[in-house]
């Protein structure tokens, strides 16, 4: 087991749960059997948390749903019946959803793919070789890991606008790049380190070069690995606010954040149209959810895998 | 991959990475496989750095955006900071709720995931599916939809308060008075980051050995003792882990603020330090004061996540 999936999370959920915890799970369950009416006041408890949590993200769909003069009304409406696509349809027949959409997926795929490439050259070197210098670039790269964007935007700023590059693609995928590499270098470092080199040695001892055997037999068990990484750089990339907020400041080449931004902005001077900003809200988030469904699993493990190897 | 660097891999790479062989000699392979890496991070990471330290020892404001040459000032910015009572104030702000959001979320966090452990199947699974759901919400469609439940005159959140007997909540705005606008937005972020912190901590409580619980129990622990002296030791790493990222990711707020004042107010007394460095570089070109503040947001990130850091390198040690 690699150290990245030591946790398993979310119970059923999680896409590394192993049995034994679940199993452990249903013991415990069993003793709190006994106490009856307490076990009822949790159970309603736990659906009452549910029903509160999910409630905007449940919020937000069915206010897409409603007409304008349905979420006019000073009673708000809990079911989305009599609704339409309607707001849908006004939010993208003027086109800036598919301006914001190519932009984002430009931007974010750019980025993903230089990501995991040089991620993916140094989590090898890291894990598969010692070496001078080791040390010192493990560090660097988890201290980088943590700098927030908020402490190196301004030089961001300024550096991409002196080259010429504010406002255009490149610019925000070289820094979206270098913001991501680090914890895709971490990620990946989990997965490659998890593959026994004595699966490679085996295959040496057959015949194979290192480089073969690296690439016919490790390459293929790091495919899940690398998907799951390339999601994570992905999602990054694809919410950033921040930085595309300083480096894209045109409007014709705001990213889909930046687009669904717009809406807020735009209801300090006119009455906000809500059913179209939450269709737009909708549109960003739906894509989003999904892809961190899949995902989600290994994203609490690779975060906290610290915690329980000290 | 050349034919004599492949047989140089092959002859000095050690088998097992902590063999002694491995540290026999400078090898070439793995620092060339750094080399893509190492420069994207000082192109993206590490030039604007460097800068910034640079620039946060200089007079740079508009003048110096027409072309005027920077003057050092060694370090006016910062004692021009460290006297500036709204400079006091922001960071004051910033750290209350950094560590009163961060708080919460790790009290109800651990609560939930208490919770989880408490109940059926199928409540539990209801609960880590709307968790997961709220996890997932990109930030910036988080925010418009508590802007709209938050909305003065159509939120639900103003009507359903306004529906209990004696409070009157119509058209209360929750975005116009600095302490309410800080409420709305530690409810936000809190809602955002609980999921991960109950994620982690169940996993982290699952992970306790029944037989441990049982002898425990045998032995004549209550449930609150077994809570106190074997569940809480055990889970601990998992929680300073978890509470120390929340207090990073708590103090790095920018898009939450700027979307609140947005819908609010941009007056300075809603700032936190992302706004304020944004404020001071973007609005004021005020660069060389920016930079500063830049710095001294690094310096408190460093300060708080070093722990993390070292907790992460012993992991990396260990493999």
């Amino acid at each position: 087991m690699t150290t990245s999936v030591t946790i398993p999370t979310g119970g059923e959920l999680g896409a590394t749960a192993s049995a034994v915890p679940v199993a452990s799970v249903r013991t415990r369950t069993r003793w709190s059997q006994r106490v009856r009416p307490r076990r009822i006041l949790l159970t309603v408890l736990a659906f009452a948390v549910s029903l509160a949590w999910v409630f905007p993200v449940y919020w937000m769909m069915n206010s897409s749903l409603l007409s304008n003069r349905t979420l006019q009304s000073f009673i708000p409406t809990f079911l989305p019946f009599g609704g339409s696509f309607a707001n849908y349809e006004n939010v993208l027949e003027d086109g800036s959803f598919f301006t914001a959409l190519g932009i984002s997926l430009s931007v974010t795929l750019i980025a993903v793919f230089f990501c995991l490439l040089f991620a993916f050259l140094a989590a090898v070197a890291i894990s598969r070789f010692r070496f001078k210098g080791r040390k010192a670039f493990v560090l660097a790269v988890l201290i980088v890991q943590m700098l927030p964007a908020e402490g190196l935007f301004i030089a961001q700023y300024k550096m991409v606008s002196s080259v010429g590059l504010l406002n255009s693609v490149i610019g925000v995928s070289i820094i979206y790049t270098a913001a991501v590499v680090p914890f895709t270098v971490w990620m990946l470092r989990g997965f490659v380190a998890g593959i026994p080199a004595d699966l490679e040695e085996a295959a040496m001892v057959d015949g194979l070069s290192r480089t073969q055997a690296f690439m016919r037999i490790t390459f293929p068990l790091l495919a899940p690995g690398l998907v799951a990484s390339g999601v994570f750089a992905f999602l990054q990339a694809w919410n950033e606010f921040t930085v595309a907020l300083v480096l894209l400041p045109a409007e014709q080449m705001h990213t889909l954040p930046l687009w669904l931004r717009g809406f807020i902005q735009a209801s300090a001077t006119r009455e906000t149209d809500w059913g179209q900003v939450m269709a737009a809200s909708t549109l960003v988030a739906v894509p989003v959810i999904v892809f961190f469904l899949i995902v989600q699993g290994r994203m609490t493990s690779g975060l906290v895998s610290g915690a329980v190897k000290g | 991959m050349t034919e004599t660097i492949t047989r140089d891999v092959a002859a000095t790479e050690p088998a097992k990475p902590r063999t002694p062989a491995g540290r026999r000699r400078f090898l070439s392979v793995p620092h060339l496989l750094l080399i893509p890496a190492i420069l994207i991070l000082l192109v993206g990471m590490g030039y604007p750095l460097v800068w910034q330290v640079i620039t946060s020892m200089q007079e740079f404001g508009i003048k110096q955006q027409f072309g005027q040459p920077a003057d050092f000032v060694g370090l006016q910015n910062y004692i021009d900071l460290a006297t500036d009572p709204t400079m006091w104030q922001v960071v004051g702000r910033s750290l209350a709720f950094c560590f009163i959001t961060a708080t919460m979320t790790l009290v109800v966090g651990l609560l939930l995931a208490v919770l989880m452990t408490a109940v059926g199947r199928t409540a539990r699974l209801t609960l880590q599916i709307s968790l997961l759901l709220a996890w997932a919400m990109p930030v910036v469609a988080a925010m418009t939809v508590w802007i709209w439940l938050f909305d003065r005159r159509r939120g639900v959140v103003n009507y359903l308060l306004d529906m209990i007997p004696g409070v009157d909540m119509n058209r209360f705005s929750w975005l116009s008075n600095p302490l309410t606008f800080f409420i709305v937005a530690s409810i936000i972020v809190i809602w955002m980051s609980v999921p991960f912190v109950a994620f982690s901590v169940y996993a982290g409580l699952t992970q306790v050995s029944d037989e441990v619980l049982e002898a425990a129990q045998l032995d004549g622990a209550n449930g609150a003792k077994r809570l106190r002296y074997i569940i809480m030791p055990m889970i601990r790493p998992v929680i300073m882990i978890v509470l120390l990222l929340q207090l990073i990711w708590d103090l790095r707020v920018f898009t939450q603020i700027t979307m609140l004042q947005d819908a609010g107010s941009k007056a300075s007394e809603f700032d936190l330090l992302g706004t304020y460095i944004y404020k001071l570089g973007a609005g004021s070109q005020d660069f060389g004061m920016a930079s500063a503040v830049s710095i001294f947001v690094l310096a408190l990130t460093l300060a708080i996540s070093w722990f993390y850091v070292r907790a992460l390198l012993k992991e990396d040690e260990q493999s």
